[in-house]
């Protein structure tokens, strides 16, 4: 849009603009308010009466929390979970996409159908949920890598990444006596680094993120993830079942401190990577196109 | 006659073992390509098709100490209680209800959001603002019921706090079933609308940009070029994506609604997954969960194959 570049900034600019700055606003400022509660010093910390921003600052919240056994366990375990679950997720999503690539592969179109079919229709959660319960996994780790190694979606849009390299080079590696094997990982990996980094964060979210298979799958309160004591302690503001009520006294921070800097704790790792997320997330969601 | 016979049984066999022969030879060649399938192949055999299994359970009277073999067949028997039960239809109304706020509500506004962004002409400041309402797609549910909690809350709610500051009563609006469809819908744009933006900017940037040179040369105002050319230009998107929300109008997101519910709002904020959480789970009623949860997944299915029909039939490309 060159040509509209260079006119002056007209009223409709200035309203857009001041529309948009507000909106981007509203994105964050339930951040700088959590994030403000979680660093005012308890000295000045008075409950039930609004603060702009804290009149005197304090650490002593995260030093609280991060002092305690259980957050730090948590933070263990979705740590684990998180590593060990995206490596895998991806060996599995890239492996298999790279096979369904090959259109002469005998048998493709219906381990194709199945992966398709797992799109659009689920067995539910009870179903899924005994087949965990069957397999022994219940209160492990496992269970919140094992049923999400890959999934249908991921792989539609990797392979459909992997159609569209060019074929000549696949083809003359082969022609060279690369086995199928040789061609996936000195071609092919290589050559999908954009969507390997793009799904390593994508796949490291998912798993950062999950709550519910959690909630389900982990009924020891011990193996609690991230989200889960976060979840406890803010929106059911119990700390005893947080694990966190042994030094409950005069000596622990307010409360409502403790709370905020734990949602900061769990979004902090997320806005740290957050300016490589974007680039590559946006450029997935690109390759799968309406595939979303 | 006889001869006959063993002629044909041997042009057969051969025939039949020449495929056959065929065949293995394209095992033999294909072998590393099946090695490489093979994970993700199991995968989804284990954790996508042998759950399916478990779909029998609503035909019987499944007794999870008994286990499923010991447990009686009972046919049909708990999808009459299903459709007998008024708590049932509260369940559908919720989840069409909420999906209706999303489409009337939420739909729209990436779309807005992508013409306002695409008329800054500024990069920095369209880069910035990008960055800023993509951040909370990012974040877990979790996250942004707690973020809701500090805003809405009576206790720690910011709103309140200020109500309060101005000598006024606090309100509890997490207690207020009038507003959960509302306070849903508002999460969800919070979240996701800017996220959905890319796609309609993606369809934008694919615009000749002399279409606006000729607009702008006819006197076209900025509203008309949004009109006549931006418009226009995402109309398929925005078709496609709407027909294909459509086939989602059964899902609801499920931790969302699992996080925001309360004793006070469950009449209008029970929905089919939290059902079969809180009766099949926690409650033991596997039965009458797994067949609730059956019929979800079933209408899902039609609903999604429907819409992508129809997808495919104007020429796009579909889900699958």
């Amino acid at each position: 849009m060159s040509f509209v570049h260079q006119k002056k900034l007209t009223l409709f600019d200035y309203v857009n603009y001041f529309l948009l700055a507000l909106i981007s606003a509203a994105c964050i400022f339930p951040f700088l308010y959590v994030l403000g509660v979680s660093l005012t010093h308890r000295s000045v910390y008075v409950p039930y009466s609004f603060q702009w921003f804290p009149q005197k600052w304090s650490l002593d919240a995260y030093a609280y929390i991060l002092s305690s056994n259980s957050f730090v366990n948590a933070l263990k375990s979705t740590a684990f979970i998180t590593f060990f679950g995206t490596v895998l997720n991806l060996v599995f999503t890239f492996t298999m996409a790279y096979g369904l690539t090959e259109k002469r592969l005998p048998h493709r179109r219906w381990i194709y159908g199945l992966v398709v079919f797992s799109l659009v229709f689920s067995a539910g959660i009870i179903p899924n949920f005994l087949l965990i319960k069957q397999l022994g996994l219940m209160n492990s780790y496992w269970a919140l890598i094992l049923p999400a190694l890959t999934n249908a979606w991921s792989l539609i849009v990797v392979k459909s990444f992997m159609d569209s390299l060019p074929q000549e080079v696949i083809e003359s590696a082969k022609m060279d006596g690369c086995t199928d094997i040789g061609v996936f990982i000195r071609i092919i990996l290589p050559l999908s680094k954009p969507a390997i980094a793009a799904f390593l964060l994508f796949f490291a979210v998912s798993h950062w993120n999950t709550y519910f298979n959690a909630v389900m799958f982990l009924t020891d309160s011990k193996k609690w993830t991230l989200q889960v004591l976060v979840k406890s302690l803010v929106l059911d503001n119990s700390a005893k079942t947080a694990g966190m009520e042994a030094s409950i006294g005069d000596s622990s921070p307010p409360s409502e401190t403790v709370r905020s800097a734990s949602i900061m704790l769990a979004v902090l790792p997320i806005l740290f990577v957050y300016p490589f997320l974007q680039k590559h997330f946006a450029k997935g969601v690109m390759i799968g196109s309406v595939k979303g | 006659m006889k001869s006959n016979e063993l002629a044909v049984k041997k042009a057969s066999s051969t025939v039949f073992g020449g495929l056959l022969r065929r065949r293995w030879s394209e095992y033999v060649k294909y072998r590393y390509m099946y090695l490489l399938v093979l994970p993700g192949f199991l995968f989804f055999v284990v954790f996508k098709l042998v759950p399916m299994w478990g779909l029998l359970i609503a035909f019987k009277d499944y007794n999870p100490i008994a286990g499923f073999g010991q447990s009686e067949w009972v046919g049909l028997k708990y999808f009459k209680e299903m459709f007998a039960d008024e708590h049932f239809y509260s369940m559908l109304r919720n989840t069409l209800l909420i999906n209706i706020f999303g489409l009337v509500f939420f739909f729209p506004l990436p779309i807005l959001l992508a013409v306002m962004l695409n008329e800054v002409r500024h990069e920095m400041f369209k880069r910035i603002n990008q960055s800023l309402v993509y951040m909370p797609h990012f974040l877990s549910w979790v996250v942004i019921a707690s973020l809701t909690f500090f805003m809405l809350s009576v206790d720690i709610g910011m709103v309140n706090k200020v109500v309060r500051l101005i000598g006024l009563e606090p309100y509890s609006f997490l207690n207020d079933s009038r507003l959960f469809w509302g306070m849903l819908t508002l999460q969800g744009i919070w979240k996701d609308a800017g996220w959905g933006t890319i796609i309609f900017l993606a369809a934008i940037a694919g615009v000749n940009p002399e279409r606006y040179e000729a607009a702008v040369v006819d006197g076209a105002s900025r509203f008309r070029q949004i009109w006549h050319v931006t418009l226009p230009a995402i109309r398929p998107t925005i078709v496609v994506l709407l027909i294909l929300r459509l086939g989602h109008m059964t899902d609801v997101n499920f931790e969302q609604v699992l996080l925001m519910m309360n004793p006070l709002v469950r009449e209008v904020a029970d929905v089919f997954d939290t059902y079969v959480y809180n009766n099949g789970i926690l409650r033991g009623m596997y039965s009458i969960g797994v067949t609730v949860g059956f019929f979800k997944g079933f209408v899902g299915l039609a609903l999604v194959m429907a819409s992508n029909y129809i997808v495919k039939k104007m020429g796009h490309e579909g889900i699958y």
